[in-house]
């Protein structure tokens, strides 16, 4: 089950080399809505009960040198694998509504692409998980750089998409030193074989001084893919530069894969050095959400907005993760759904409105609500849910980690309730900006054409189904998050002496209630 | 009084003999067909000599597989670390033997005296990876250096290759009488030429103890740099790759340098063996030096012989990561990495061949703008191979790095595995750049005259070259072999570790 869901897109992605051009979009979409079809049933067979990993994969891969195929999906991932699918078919199809050059090449990496993340997600061997970690950006670093377009007041395409590359893999790079290390220097204290097995990694946590460094290898390889402060350096360009199908998807899935990634891998793995940085972290989850609300209400390219918007979003996530608390868990793991399931419509509506303005500078936009009711109608709800509106899923989700990050850290707490105000500045700029206002000229208001309704009204359909029932997703989540955030508060025995140090538990996760029941 | 003469095994022998059957065969055959059948013909008949005397080398060596054997008294020994880097030398060469097909060095110099030579060097390097004395040591590594300086100056009239063979010969020779010379004192100060002597020679002492063995070890090291481009001793590389003829380029980077690792494996494990914690800093210093240096140096060329020579300096740094930490892990990833960079840089080379012959832009970055409309068959296999340098996933490459820096980190030199990560985020500005000219330029016309340092007399341009079989299926054999190996690695894992327990 699992091992078809990965390696699905991939194989239409090959067969479709060997159809004829004007198949070729066609063809991938079937392979993403296989794909799809396929996360549904996982999350349909999915047991939100059953303690660990379900639909486990584990064959020796490399003897060697100790690296298993081995897959698995528990609460922490399992949307984030629907996610994934779902906003790949989305881009996918809109992509192949319209012309591409090269459509086979195009496609197959587009296809590469969804295997490589969907594999980030599944994978339950740490090397594996780098490896899917570091292949996610060879795909996209030729669909930015070769179906990108060159600004004349900014660097090339191609330019463009190597500073991507290069920063992503600074991080990256780091990141594969460090997890061979936890392995061998494991494998050194416990006496027992290598292995990368992220599960019997956590069960034996490394020795606090060698945690330190290796965290800060693995946590630089998340924050810069999210992106956070400082290490956003590559996003205005790479921003600016990507076809907008692609960055729908990228910008809704691949930031997750860093979120993920701290819950995955850095909590368990590295309790201690998690809690002596959690202030660190928590300051520069701090300083993106701000940074990042401030810059989306001043840039006035349609893109960056998005962009900007992101980085502040993503820095709410990373809060909620280092709140190391259960709720502020379950709020970052229910905002990293909700932002992906915001984020790709809002790139998908810039598309369309660019292509009715002929250009994606605000200032040259308005009035486009006038003769499209529909299109400015889902437009409105994927505004409203990126404000975090009561009443929206985005609202929960903020609710959430807000609430852990009070109980962890009340200073943070109250710097980060600024951010929320910010993001209806923003939002709300953005849609009156290009739907009201007055008409521009050069701006032609045309409603959503039939076929691009068709992916957008899903995805916005999902917000508004999400917004009814979010405890879909933190039910199933709870008790993977409960899992992940308990090594750091050294509740479970094995961790006890290790994580007593420098830790003030106030609040015993182990007697908390499951899911989010009673709030 | 009866002579007893030295039991003489030659089925261990058997690859040595046959490859120097194999030059006479080659030298001899042409001129035997040439009487008969065209000049061209003769070109045919020693290319598929060689070709045979290489498979037949290779077949012979894969018997010997797992077997090992001392020879000619304790001077050689045929063990799975010789076979295993002899197969790599071999591949390579049968590798530039296609690529040379039509080459016009390989016509000018003689069909049968190119290929002699070449097969020369092979043998100088299958006795170079036996060598277990200081005396074969240094007629291996000359058998190997000498036909390689003439190999680098055949393409008679090009300017650039008559200076590369002179520089290398220069260059070469230095490295030679460095390492002849510590020899000596290695010999004065051990009173044995084998490396096993040396080991209990050296042992009362200790490194440190004995000023005249230090001095020795010191230049015998330095020679060896020399001959794998390891920094400070690379510089020759960049010109000489430049310059030499293409698929004698593509032969010597990956062949030479497995060859002296080899020996360099083998000194310093066997002879130095009991000494490790001397020689282990300084050799890390060199291999991050090499790194440094190497990845630096290759950003801003627009040769992309230039480019592979100093991405081949780099590797060299990467490559010898393997052999600081002194453990069998480190010469499991040190065979590993030189049998995956097989594949990763001919694939390169076999493109760069056919572009060169293609386009008239020499091998200047240019010649590949908009490769990947033109010419797909041979984009990807430059693109695969460009990826697996630079060490992405999914690639031979990314294993090679994951298991040299796992025997880096179990050696307790964490740092150097940070500098190796370090370096390949720097090589991927380079290597990405030949990436992006492929798929992301439109491709510059491709019959513009030809420019920037090719003459066109010397290489006449076949508009076709870009289709022939002999340059594209070596293209894409390398190509698929580098993701094969990154996908299925256990294979080449278990011929790695056969290579490293043959020394523990």
């Amino acid at each position: 089950m699992i091992n078809s869901l990965l390696w699905t897109p991939l194989a239409f992605g090959l067969v479709g080399l060997f159809l004829p051009r004007r198949h070729t979009g066609w063809w991938a979409t079937l392979g993403a809505a296989v794909t799809l079809g396929l996360a549904i049933a996982l999350l349909a067979g999915f047991d939100s009960g059953a303690p660990g990993l379900q639909d486990t994969v584990d064959v020796s891969w490399i003897p060697g040198l100790g690296v298993d195929y081995s897959l698995g999906v528990d609460g922490l991932n399992v949307f984030l694998i629907l996610l994934t699918a779902l906003l790949w078919l989305g881009g996918t199809a809109f992509a192949a509504f319209r012309e591409q050059q090269r459509p086979h090449l195009f496609f197959l990496m587009m296809l590469l692409g969804e295997t490589a993340t969907l594999g980030a997600f599944v994978a339950q061997d740490l090397l594996l998980f780098v490896l899917f970690f570091d292949l996610m950006l060879i795909p996209f670093y030729f669909l930015f750089g070769a179906w990108g377009t060159d600004r004349e007041d900014g660097p090339t395409a191609a330019a463009a998409t190597l500073k991507m590359l290069v920063y992503t893999l600074v991080g990256s790079l780091l990141m594969l030193v460090g997890a061979i290390a936890t392995a061998i220097i494991s494998s050194q204290d416990g006496g027992h074989h290598l292995t990368f097995s992220i599960a019997e990694l956590a069960k034996h946590p490394i020795a606090e001084g060698s945690q330190r460094w290796i965290f800060w290898f693995f946590a630089a390889a998340f924050l810069v893919k999210m992106p956070a402060f400082l290490l956003h350096g590559w996003m205005p360009d790479a921003y600016r530069a990507a076809p907008l199908p692609v960055l729908a998807v990228f910008s809704g899935v691949l930031a997750k894969v860093g979120a993920y990634g701290f819950l995955r891998v850095v909590l368990p793995l590295f309790p201690a050095a998690t809690v002596q940085f959690q202030e660190v972290v928590l300051v520069i989850a701090l300083a993106s959400i701000l940074y990042g609300s401030a810059m989306a209400f001043t840039q006035t390219d349609v893109r960056l907005v998005g962009g900007y918007s992101s980085v502040a979003q993503l820095g709410f996530i990373t809060a909620g993760i280092f709140a190391l608390r259960a709720d502020g868990g379950d709020g970052a793991v229910l905002q990293m759904v909700n932002h992906g399931l915001v984020v790709a419509p809002l790139f998908i509506i810039v598309a369309l409105l660019a292509e009715r303005s002929g250009t994606e500078d605000l200032r040259k936009m308005g009035g486009m609500a006038m003769r499209a009711p529909v299109l400015a109608a889902l437009f409105l709800i994927v505004t409203l849910a990126t404000l975090a509106m009561p009443g929206s899923a985005n609202f929960i989700g903020e609710f959430y980690i807000l609430n852990g990050l009070f109980q962890a850290k009340i200073v943070y707490a109250f710097v980060a309730i600024s951010g929320v105000a910010m993001a209806a500045f923003y939002a709300l700029r953005l849609y009156q900006r290009t739907m009201h206002n007055r008409k521009a000229g050069g701006v032609a208001s045309r409603e959503i054409g039939l076929r691009d309704g068709l992916v957008l009204a899903p995805l916005v359909l999902c917000i508004v189904a999400l917004a009814l029932y979010p405890q879909l997703i933190l039910h199933r989540t709870d008790p993977s998050v409960q899992r992940s955030v308990a090594a750091t508060t050294g509740s479970p025995p094995p961790q006890a002496q290790l994580a007593s140090a420098g830790l003030k538990p106030t609040y015993d996760v182990a007697n908390r209630p499951v899911g989010g029941e009673g709030r | 009084m009866t002579f007893h003469a030295p039991a003489m095994d030659y089925a261990a022998l058997s690859p040595l003999i046959a490859l120097t059957a194999a030059i006479c065969v080659v030298l001899i055959g042409p001129l035997l067909g040439r009487r008969r059948g065209s000049g061209r013909m003769a070109a045919q008949t020693s290319t598929a000599l060689t070709l045979i005397g290489l498979a037949v080398t290779a077949g012979l060596l894969i018997w010997r597989w797992d077997d090992p054997a001392e020879l000619v008294a304790g001077a050689l020994r045929l063990d799975d670390l010789a076979i295993s880097i002899s197969l790599i030398a071999i591949a390579a060469a049968a590798f530039a033997v296609l690529l040379s097909i039509r080459e016009p060095a390989a016509e000018q110099a003689g069909g049968g005296e190119y290929h002699a030579l070449l097969l020369g060097s092979v043998l100088g390097m299958t006795l170079l990876a036996q060598a277990q004395n200081l005396v074969t040591f240094f007629v291996a590594i000359e058998t190997l250096s000498i036909p390689l300086y003439i190999l680098c100056a055949t393409s008679l009239r090009r300017e650039q290759s008559l200076e590369s063979g002179l520089k290398y010969l220069i260059v070469g020779s230095l490295g030679s009488a460095t390492l002849l010379y510590g020899m000596a004192f290695l010999y004065g100060g051990s009173g044995s030429t084998d490396f096993a002597g040396i080991a209990t020679g050296v042992g009362h002492g200790g490194l440190t103890g004995d000023p005249l063995i230090l001095v020795g070890i010191g230049m015998v090291a330095v020679g060896l740099a020399f001959k794998t481009s390891i920094a400070p001793f690379h510089q020759w590389t960049p010109d000489v790759y430049e310059g030499a003829p293409t698929p004698v380029t593509s032969f010597m980077a990956v062949a030479t340098k497995a060859a002296a690792f080899a020996v360099f494996v083998r000194f310093f494990y066997v002879a130095l063996g009991p000494e490790t914690g001397d020689w282990q800093p300084a050799l890390a210093a060199l291999a991050a030096i090499t790194i440094a240096i190497g990845n630096v140096g290759a950003l801003g060329q627009d040769s992309l012989k230039r480019l592979l020579g100093y991405s081949g300096v780099a590797q060299a740094g990467y490559i010898l990561g393997g052999l600081v930490v002194a453990s069998e892990a480190g010469v499991d990833a040190l065979v590993f990495y030189l049998a995956g960079y097989l594949f990763m840089n001919l694939a390169a080379f076999a493109v760069v061949v056919a572009r060169e012959r293609e386009t008239g832009f020499g091998d200047d970055i240019r010649a590949v703008r908009g490769l990947g409309r033109e010419r797909p068959l041979l984009a990807w296999p430059l693109t695969i191979s460009m990826l697996a340098l630079a060490g992405m996933p999914a690639t031979v490459g990314f294993i090679g790095k994951l298991y040299l820096i796992e025997a880096l980190v179990e050696g307790d030199y964490t740092w150097l595995a940070v500098f190796i990560a370090v370096g390949s985020m720097i090589s991927l500005a380079y290597y990405l750049r030949v990436v992006a000219a492929m798929w992301m330029r439109p491709g510059t016309e491709a019959a513009t005259p030809a420019i920037a340092g090719a003459s066109p007399e010397a290489d006449p341009i076949d508009p076709e070259a870009g289709r022939r079989w002999y340059l594209v299926a070596p293209a894409l054999l390398a190509a698929a072999g580098a993701i094969f190996f990154g996908i299925v690695p256990q294979p080449l894992v278990d011929f790695a570790q056969h290579a490293g327990a043959a020394l523990f």
